[in-house]
């Protein structure tokens, strides 16, 4: 494991019978939920901003000072583990919540002290029946043991946790469309602000945390936020559970020190592209981050270099895809998604997802000429920056930069259609 | 066309003309079906059902009221009480959301916009498997366009078993694969598409050596490094 160091959340992750509780107590489960449990709801948030944690979910939000945003006082507090993972690429959370069901609770449980919430959610994807299945039993499991419910382990603190199924929609991952859709509504973002942590869940305070973010911090407990700050790079601290797919050989789930350069990740772990295959682009955070080429294979892997690099880290899916295949397949495999997860509230995404696959298709069938790509590319422009949501920017960003990268190809397809219809 | 005489809901026709070659939308490509489509105003929108007048099968009641008690507020369960009323009817009929709301107590055109907004729930009638093809980008870079077209062919036009293709299932390291009644396998093959469908046909448990759950983590099956 020297390309990804020590392993912390994929440590024990084929243990059998992890999902058992009795194993992983045995595996020193629930032990940083003692320790947190002995500390103060200010000592467990200043091990987490010690600690540089930044959320694992996508937007890579500083973990300890969004729980510290969460007002004091005695209201009904939400924390909802937002378990919706929907983006393309993405599915560390899936394996994750599949073998390690108590390592999320724990975390679950520690957060709800450091934001002094009394009542949790864990809104999973409708499509996760088998791991709901699981969490339900772990979840039975943690409340006979004492871990959830009144009082817990003797302390002041009292928590309900729930598990929520969803029913298939992407723009559930989104946090406040994840709120209305819990709320048990049509899954449409709000307007922001007011923010989740002032009004959120039930219109009360509401901490909203990715699965991935929620199980380190037993971790940041157990080592103290400082050491955990050791690992990584300076701005990302810590490990990551990358997955990685498409047109490599080991597809799966990596856990790596964030900074370590991402080639080592597509080539050494994940076994690079099949012989005889180049790597064409890849998308390093999710589709919705911007595509990266062969050149930017030395990018080192943390939040600050992929932005400087003009894409991001997103939530930390690595999609490869090879030199044979056409980058207008993926613009339009790319377009469609967002097309079809668009929610419709807001008109630049809704339309301008539309309007994206329809001049892609017209590329596609050779009805285009090259000053469509200049449209296409400004209808990107016009959808950033002017929705609710990300959700049309996420569609924008990747489209922007293939046409931006890939242009001559763009070009010479056009053209090629042109001429084989003169023909 | 006037509304509500095609019987099979908003966007009919055009679901049915991309059966099998899109991911079902409405017309426009939104989640907000039937806004170009006009509005009955002849009609009255319908009121939250009289408890005396809808007959709710005493164990879907049962299981919504337990939906119900789970949450601060009884809304939160519109989506765990149309997953039970999609169960018990095969598909989110008019009389599964009647039923549904007639229990929250919410009217039915409340639950018709929540049912029409997630893809899970279905609104036409539906098989007795469901099949979801991931195709989206990872999966279709392996092949699961291919895989689709070897599933229809496979199901034959028949209604036992609703095939869809589906938006990334999450399972990417083992593209292309399929969810069959919520269990994910893959990879698929060839010929793992034919004893899918066999499979199924003959109520054994479809291709079970290629079940997600029996993988290990793809960092432990790391080639052994030198050291």
């Amino acid at each position: 494991m020297s390309a990804a160091g020590k392993p912390l959340l994929l440590a024990d992750i084929d243990e059998p019978g992890l999902n058992d509780i009795a194993v992983y107590e045995r595996r020193g489960g629930y032990k940083a939920l003692r320790k947190a449990l002995a500390m103060t709801q200010d000592a467990v948030i200043a091990e987490l901003e010690a600690s540089g944690l930044r959320g694992r979910g996508g937007a890579g939000f500083p973990a300890g000072r969004k729980a510290s945003f969460l007002p004091k006082g005695d209201m009904d507090k939400y924390l909802v583990c937002n378990a919706d993972e929907s983006e393309p690429g993405t599915f560390k959370d899936r394996e994750l919540m599949q073998k390690s069901p108590h390592m999320l609770i724990e975390g679950i449980v520690i957060a709800a002290h450091a934001g002094g919430a009394n009542h949790a959610f864990i809104y999973i994807r409708g499509e996760y029946e088998e791991q709901a299945r699981i969490l339900d039993a772990a979840i039975a499991q943690a409340r006979a043991a004492g871990y959830i419910g009144r009082r817990i382990l003797g302390s002041e603190l009292s928590l309900s946790l729930v598990l929520h199924r969803g029913a298939g929609a992407y723009i559930c991952g989104e946090e406040t469309g994840l709120l209305d859709s819990l709320e048990g509504k049509r899954g449409n973002p709000r307007l922001k602000p007011p923010f989740p942590a002032l009004q959120g869940l039930y219109q009360g305070p509401t901490l909203i945390n990715n699965v991935e973010t929620l199980m380190t911090m037993p971790h940041i407990i157990n080592m103290g936020g400082k050491n955990y700050a050791k690992l990584g790079v300076s701005g990302s601290s810590g490990t990551k559970v990358v997955s990685v797919s498409g047109h490599v050989q080991r597809p799966g789930n990596y856990e790596i020190e964030l900074g370590i350069p991402s080639r080592q990740i597509i080539f050494d772990l994940a076994g690079g592209p099949p012989p005889g295959r180049k790597v064409k682009l890849w998308f390093p955070g999710g589709s919705s981050a911007p595509v990266l080429t062969a050149q930017d294979l030395d990018v080192p892997y943390d939040f600050d270099s992929l932005a400087k690099a003009g894409s991001m880290l997103g939530s930390g899916a690595i999609i490869v895809i090879d030199d044979q295949t056409p980058v207008l397949d993926i613009a339009l495999k790319t377009a469609k998604f967002y097309r079809h997860e668009s929610c419709g509230k807001c008109t630049p995404c809704r339309e301008g997802t539309n309007w994206t696959v329809k001049m892609l298709e017209r590329i596609e069938a050779g009805d285009a000429t090259p000053m469509d790509l200049d449209i296409m590319a400004s209808v990107q422009e016009h959808i950033i920056g002017n929705c609710l949501c990300v959700l049309g920017d996420a569609m924008a960003m990747p489209i922007g930069s293939m046409i931006a990268k890939f242009r001559d190809e763009f070009e010479a397809h056009i053209e090629s259609r042109q001429l084989s219809s003169v023909a | 066309m006037t509304p509500g005489t095609d019987g099979g809901g908003p966007g009919f026709e055009y679901r049915q003309e991309l059966a099998g070659r899109e991911i079902p939308r409405s017309r426009h490509g939104s989640r907000t079906p039937g806004w170009d489509e006009p509005a009955d105003l002849e009609k009255d929108p319908a009121e939250v059902p009289d408890r005396a007048l809808v007959d709710v099968p005493p164990e879907l009641r049962a299981e919504i009221e337990e939906a119900m008690s789970r949450y601060p507020d009884r809304h939160s369960a519109a989506l765990p009480a149309l997953r039970a009323a999609q169960d018990h009817h095969g598909w989110c009929s008019p009389q599964a959301i009647l039923e549904a709301a007639c229990v929250m107590r919410v009217t039915p055109g409340y639950l018709t916009s929540v049912a029409t907004f997630y893809d899970m729930f279905e609104l036409e009638p539906a098989g007795e498997h469901t099949v979801y093809v991931c195709t989206n980008i990872t999966c279709s870079l392996r092949g699961a366009d291919e895989l689709y077209d070897l599933l229809e062919a496979a199901v034959n036009g028949e209604s036992d078993i609703t095939l869809r293709r589906f938006e990334c299932l999450g399972a990417c390291d083992i593209a292309p694969m399929v969810s069959v009644d919520h269990v994910y396998y893959g990879p698929l093959g060839e010929v793992d598409a034919k004893r899918l469908v066999g499979d199924l046909r003959a109520g054994r448990e479809p291709i079970p050596e290629l079940a997600l759950a029996l993988r290990a983590t793809a960092a432990s099956e790391l080639p052994q490094e030198q050291t």
